[in-house]
C-alpha cells in the first residue's frame, strides 16, 4: 500500500433486497443488473466496485442518477452497509469495525456534507455547527469556539443565532459545510452537496470549496452528476454506471481516452481546451541555462548557436524561471554591452511564464500573441518546458479529430 | 385551585386563555358541581399521566419498529373500537367498583392517540437528518433524544391532548362503575328523568374539556 492512498476500495458490492446472497451468485453467472432486477426484484446498488482515493486529492463520483453513488458514497462510513468487499480507511477495513469502533471513526475521521443539508430545524445555525463536536462530548466552551471557527471558516459569522430556516439555500449549505469542518475530520464526504444550489451560487460554492481545500488539504470524495463540476473541483473523477465503476482518472485522462460510449456521451459537448491544461502538454524540448555568477551574454550565445532552437530559456540554481532570450535579443545585447555582462540584459522583455494547471483556453491568447514557446512554471515557479504554437495546434487538432470520429460513431448508432 | 388553573393558563398561552379559564371554572362553581368537578379533573389527569409515561415510550418503540408498529396497531385498534361495557365487567370484577376502576378503563380507552401520534411523529422525521446524526458519529439514544424526539414533540403534543379529550369522554362511563365526579350529576339525571341535572353534569364535563383542551393546545403549538 501506497503512504498516499488514503481510501481504498475491493470488490464493493450492495444489493438491495430480501436475498443478496442470491443476486451475488447471479452476477457471478454474469447477468446484468436490469436481468437481475426482472428476477428476482432485488435491485444491485453497487457492482463490484474498486479504486483508490489519495490523501488529500479530490475525488469526484459521477454518474447518472441511480447509478449508485449515493450508495457507494454511504457504504464508506457504512451508513449502508456493504454486502461484500472492503472499505480500507488508512489500512482499517471499515467493513470488519465492531459498532463501538465504527461509531468512533464517524466522530473522528469523516464528515458528511448532504444534498438536502440536513440541518436541524430545532437548532440554531451555532448548535448545527457544533453537533458532530457534541456528540463526540467536547465540553460547551471549545465546542463554541471551533464552531464559530468553522462557521467564519464558510463566512457566517453574525448568523451564529439564527435559525437554518431563516437562511438562503447557499447559506445553509455553508452551515453544513461547516458542521462537517468543525470536527476537522481527513475525509470530507459530500453527496451531490451543491446539486441543490442554483448556478450561480453552486460555483461560487465550489470555489469556495477549493478555497478552503487550499488551506486545509483534506480527502473529500465529492459526488455529483454535473459534470462542469467534476471537471472544475475534481482531481480525479471516476465515472459510474448502473452500479459499476466504469473509469477512474483524470479528468485529461479521461477525456482523451475515454473507456466507452457512455463515459464518452457524458463528455459529449466538452471543450477540450477547458480541460486539458498546460501541464498536460508541455514539452521540455528547449534549451536552458541555468543562471550562475558567469552566466553571461557570451554563454547564452554559445549554447544557442549550437542548437537547433532560438530561444533559450533562464533558470536559476533552483530552476525557477527568470528569463527568455533569443538570438537576436542576445546580438542586440552583445551591440551595446561587453559580451561578459550578466545575461538578464537580453532578457525579452514581455516573456512571461504560464502555470501548468493554466487551461489550453486560458494560455491560448499568449501562445497565439507570441513568436516564442511560452515557457511553463509549476506552483513552485520551477521551470517545466514550453508550450509552442506547433504542440498547441497539433493538440486542439487531435482532440477535435476524436470528438468528430465520437460524434459521427453516436450519430451512427 | 381556580387559581392555579389560570396560572397554568396564563403561562401557556396569555392573559385572555387565564381569564377565560377561571371564568368557566367559576361558572362550574356556581353551577354547584365544584366538588365533583375536582374529582373528575384528578381522575383525568392521574389518567392521562400514566398515558403518558406508558404511551410515549411504546409510540417512540413503534415508530422505530415496523415489526412493533406492525404488533401495536391492530391492538391499538381493538382498544379504541371495543365498547367500553365490554372490559367494564372484568375490571369491576377484579378491582370492585371506585376510583381505581374508573382510572383503569379511562387509560385503556385514552391511551391510544398517545401511542399512535408518537409513533407518527417519529416516522414523520425527515430520514436523512437521522442519517447525518448518524454519520457524525451519534449513537441511537443520541439519534433519539437529540434529533427524533425534539422534532416529533408537536405530534406527541398533539397526541396527548387528543388523549385528554379522549379520558374525559370516559367520565360518564367512569361514573357508571361509581368513580364519582362529574359524571355523576349525568348519571343520577338519568336514572331520575331529571333532565336539568343531567345537563348541567353534561355541560360542565364540556366547559371542562374546552379549558383542557385550549391550555394543551396552545402548549402544543408555543414550542
Ligand atoms: N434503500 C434502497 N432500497 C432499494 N433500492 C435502493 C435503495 N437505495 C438505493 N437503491 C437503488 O440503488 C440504485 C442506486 O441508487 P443511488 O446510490 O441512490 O444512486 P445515485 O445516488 O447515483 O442516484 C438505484 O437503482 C436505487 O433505486
Ligand atoms: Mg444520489
Amino acid at each position: 500500500m501506497d503512504v498516499d492512498d488514503k481510501i481504498i476500495v475491493k470488490n464493493l458490492y450492495k444489493i438491495f433486497g430480501p436475498n443478496p446472497d442470491k443476486a451475488m451468485t447471479l452476477l457471478g453467472q454474469g447477468l446484468e443488473k436490469t436481468e437481475i432486477f426482472e428476477r428476482t426484484g432485488m435491485t444491485v446498488g453497487v457492482n463490484n466496485a474498486n479504486f483508490t482515493i489519495r490523501s488529500g486529492e479530490i475525488f469526484v463520483i459521477m454518474g447518472l442518477s441511480g447509478s449508485g453513488k449515493s450508495t457507494i458514497v454511504r457504504m464508506l462510513n457504512r451508513l449502508i452497509e456493504p454486502t461484500a468487499g472492503e472499505v480500507i480507511v488508512d489500512g482499517r477495513d471499515v467493513v470488519r469495525m465492531s459498532h463501538d469502533e465504527l461509531l468512533k471513526f464517524r466522530l473522528h475521521s469523516m464528515s458528511m456534507v448532504f444534498q438536502s443539508f440536513a440541518l436541524m430545524p430545532h437548532m440554531t445555525v451555532l448548535e448545527n455547527a457544533a453537533f458532530g463536536l457534541e456528540l463526540a462530548g467536547i465540553e460547551a466552551d471549545k465546542r463554541r469556539t471551533r464552531a464559530m471557527e468553522a462557521l467564519a471558516q464558510v463566512g457566517l459569522e453574525g448568523w451564529e443565532d439564527s435559525s437554518p430556516a431563516q437562511l438562503s439555500g447557499g447559506m445553509q449549505q455553508r452551515v453544513g459545510l461547516a458542521r462537517g469542518l468543525a470536527v476537522d475530520p481527513e475525509i470530507l464526504l459530500m453527496d451531490e452537496a451543491f446539486s441543490a444550489l442554483d448556478p450561480l451560487i453552486r460555483t461560487e460554492m465550489q470555489d469556495e470549496l477549493l478555497k478552503l481545500q487550499e488551506q486545509d488539504k483534506r480527502t473529500i470524495v465529492f459526488i455529483s452528476h454535473d459534470l462542469d463540476e467534476a471537471l472544475r473541483i475534481g482531481d480525479r473523477i471516476a465515472i459510474m454506471e448502473g452500479g459499476r465503476v466504469v473509469q477512474v482518472g483524470t479528468p485529461e485522462e479521461i477525456l482523451q481516452n475515454p473507456a466507452d460510449d457512455y463515459v464518452r456521451a457524458f463528455f459529449r459537448g466538452v471543450d477540450p481546451t477547458n480541460v486539458i491544461s498546460a501541464g498536460d502538454i508541455v514539452r521540455d524540448t528547449h534549451p536552458t541555462l541555468i543562471k550562475t555568477k558567469v552566466g553571461s551574454l557570451r554563454a547564452a550565445q554559445e549554447l544557442l548557436s549550437n542548437s537547433e532552437h532560438d530561444h533559450l530559456y533562464v533558470l536559476d540554481a533552483k530552476r525557477r524561471f527568470l528569463g527568455v532570450v533569443s538570438s537576436d535579443s542576445l546580438r542586440e545585447a552583445i551591440a551595446e554591452h561587453a559580451k561578459d555582462n550578466p545575461i538578464d540584459l537580453a532578457f525579452i522583455k514581455d516573456a512571461r511564464a504560464i502555470n501548468t494547471a493554466d487551461s489550453m483556453q486560458d494560455i491560448l491568447p499568449e501562445v497565439a500573441s507570441r513568436n516564442w514557446p511560452i515557457p511553463v512554471v509549476d506552483t513552485d515557479n520551477h521551470y517545466r518546458g514550453v508550450v509552442s504554437k506547433n504542440r498547441f495546434l497539433k493538440t486542439l487538432h487531435r482532440t477535435e479529430e476524436r470528438l468528430d470520429e465520437q460524434q459521427g460513431e453516436m450519430n451512427a448508432a | 385551585m381556580i387559581v392555579i388553573i389560570g396560572l397554568i393558563a396564563w403561562r401557556a398561552s396569555g392573559v385572555w386563555l387565564a381569564l377565560f379559564s377561571v371564568i368557566t371554572m367559576t361558572l362550574i362553581g356556581l353551577l354547584g358541581l365544584w366538588q365533583d368537578s375536582m374529582t373528575t379533573l384528578a381522575m383525568v389527569l392521574s389518567s392521562v399521566i400514566f398515558c403518558a409515561i406508558a404511551g410515549v415510550p411504546l409510540g417512540i418503540i413503534a415508530g422505530r419498529s415496523d415489526r412493533f408498529e406492525g404488533f401495536m396497531r391492530p391492538v391499538l385498534d381493538a382498544m379504541q373500537t371495543t365498547p367500553a361495557f365490554v372490559y367494564l365487567v372484568p375490571i369491576v370484577m377484579l378491582f370492585s367498583v371506585g376510583n381505581v376502576a374508573g382510572v383503569l378503563a379511562t387509560i385503556i380507552f385514552a391511551v391510544p392517540p398517545i401511542i399512535r401520534l408518537t409513533s407518527l411523529g417519529i416516522r414523520q422525521v425527515h430520514p436523512e437528518l437521522v442519517e447525518a446524526a448518524q454519520a457524525f458519529g451519534a449513537t441511537d439514544w443520541q439519534v433519539l433524544k437529540r434529533v427524533q424526539v425534539p422534532l416529533a414533540m408537536p405530534t406527541i403534543l398533539a397526541g396527548l391532548n387528543q388523549t385528554i379529550m379522549m379520558a374525559l369522554s370516559m367520565v360518564v362511563i367512569a361514573a357508571l362503575i361509581g368513580a364519582g365526579g362529574l359524571g355523576s350529576p349525568v348519571i343520577l339525571g338519568l336514572n331520575t328523568l331529571d333532565i336539568g341535572e343531567a345537563v348541567i353534569g353534561g355541560l360542565s364535563i364540556v366547559l371542562m374539556a374546552i379549558v383542557l383542551d385550549r391550555i394543551t393546545q396552545s402548549m402544543a403549538k408555543k414550542r
